[in-house]
């Protein structure tokens, strides 16, 4: 969303609230063609500033009513509040650490037997996802399962204090890295792309619309598919909860984080990183903004920088590949 | 099915009301604002509605509302109690 902002006057305005402004992203994306209802209830247990309740506000909205939700233990088992009340309006499995993707092939079968089209999403955290649902994800991969899985990605173990996890940036201080992490980011990218699913793709919670565009491309797939979010955690990441769009725009722009998208093998960088896989803005504004890159070590972040270096040709050099095909 | 399954009910204020915590409210400028609908999209809890109104009884007082508006239009106030 780093385009140009244009004000549609309400003359033109297709639509019928001229106090809602209708703002035209580089996604494609007007804010008017969001469905208006939500389905994570207001007032969740999320921290203030909790960017994954709002990917699963974009993400339900996407999705719509016809959805059932598998979650494994995470901040959003948490987030959606205490029996008996809840602050999810569609049905939420909540299932064991390891076990998302399995429970959700279980409940896609069913829904498909039964001849019905309900979308099955699992929503785990990277620990979720990366470490401990890692073996679920690859059989519900290779099994073909119907079934959107999204990672929302805080970089840590976030609902039980902050534990560094396979997902952790290297040099990033966790509860259990005081030092800053020694070991580099698992690239669970690869790991689901080796399983060649019909679609898969990154997203950040700064950009809610090209998420809920990805959101809404996925669903229409048959198979499996992958969104991985990074989602931004003020307490987690230490900084103040105002500028958790602030800390996602800036993963975005310095090239840390780059969204694309994968479409039956073709490769495409969405419309928020292309200015960035062009000219990164330094990597020093994306450390400055968070507590947990406090004091690294200059030898660390050279590679953090040659990483990002990497990752930007790779990605580039496979979109330019993918035209050619 | 079982009669006696543990479901939760789907309820707006799930995990209460935030008025009684939250440090910082946010407050509008009628005047600065042009309606563009940034701080309800990226509002988490969705406190901001259609219209542009910011429901006190659920918002937590981040603040991202007030450093995502182009307008510069909300200031956070510090509650008083
Ligand atoms: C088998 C098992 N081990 C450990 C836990 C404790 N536990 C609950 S949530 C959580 C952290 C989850 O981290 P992540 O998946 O990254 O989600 P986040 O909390 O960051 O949203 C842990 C370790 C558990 N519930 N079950
Ligand atoms: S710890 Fe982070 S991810 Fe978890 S609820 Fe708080 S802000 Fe959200
Ligand atoms: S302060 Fe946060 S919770 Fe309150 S209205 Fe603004 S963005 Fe929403
Ligand atoms: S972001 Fe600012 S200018 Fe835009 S609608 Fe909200 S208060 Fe008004
Ligand atoms: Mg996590």
């Amino acid at each position: 969303m780093a385009g140009t902002w244009g004000r549609i006057s309400t003359a033109v305005s297709p639509f019928p609230n001229p106090h809602y402004c209708v703002v035209y992203m580089r996604t494609g994306i007007s804010m008017a063609e969001i469905p208006k209802e939500e389905y994570v209830l207001k007032c969740t247990s999320g921290c203030a500033g909790c960017s994954s309740t709002l990917c699963l506000r974009y993400i339900l909205k996407a999705a719509g009513p016809e959805t059932v939700l598998v979650m494994p233990a995470c901040c959003t088992s948490v987030i959606q509040g205490a029996y008996p009340n809840t602050a999810m309006n569609v049905p939420v499995y909540n299932i064991a650490f390891a076990s998302a993707a399995a429970c959700a092939s279980g409940i896609s079968a069913s829904y498909r037997s039964l001849g019905k089209k309900t979308n099955i999403i699992v929503y785990a955290g990277d620990g979720g996802t990366v470490d401990i649902g890692l073996q679920a994800l690859s059989g519900a991969f290779e099994r073909g399962t119907d079934f959107l899985y999204i990672c929302y990605d805080n970089e840590a173990y976030g609902n039980t204090g902050m534990q560094r996890s396979g997902s952790t940036p290297l040099g990033a201080l966790t509860t259990t890295t005081p030092a800053g992490k020694i070991h580099a980011k698992k690239d669970i990218d690869s790991i689901v792309a080796a399983h060649s699913p019909p679609y898969m793709a990154s997203a950040c919670s700064a950009y809610p619309l090209d998420l809920f565009k990805k959101v809404r491309k996925a669903l229409e797939v048959r198979g499996p598919t992958f969104i991985h979010v990074l989602a931004p955690c003020p307490p987690g990441w230490r900084f103040p909860s105002d500028q958790t769009i602030e800390v996602g725009k800036l993963a975005v722009k310095t090239g840390m984080w780059i969204l694309w998208e994968r479409e039956y093998g073709k490769l495409k960088i969405s419309a928020p990183s292309r200015a960035a896989v062009k000219k990164p803005e330094p990597l020093a504004t994306y450390f400055s903004a968070q507590g947990r890159f406090k004091g690294i070590d200059p030898a660390v972040a050279e590679q953090l920088r040659n990483e990002v270096r990497r990752n930007i040709q790779r990605f580039v050099r496979e979109e330019e590949q993918s035209c050619d095909q | 099915m079982r009669k006696r399954l543990a479901t939760s009910k789907p309820t707006k204020g799930s995990s209460g009301k935030t008025g009684s915590w939250r440090t910082f409210r946010p407050v509008v400028d009628p005047e600065k604002c042009n309606a563009c609908g940034m701080c309800a999209l990226y509002c988490p809890e969705a406190a901001i509605d259609e219209d542009l109104r910011v429901d006190v009884d659920f918002c937590k007082g981040c603040g991202i509302c007030a450093t995502e508006c182009p307008k510069k239009a909300i200031t956070m106030e510090r509650e008083k109690r």
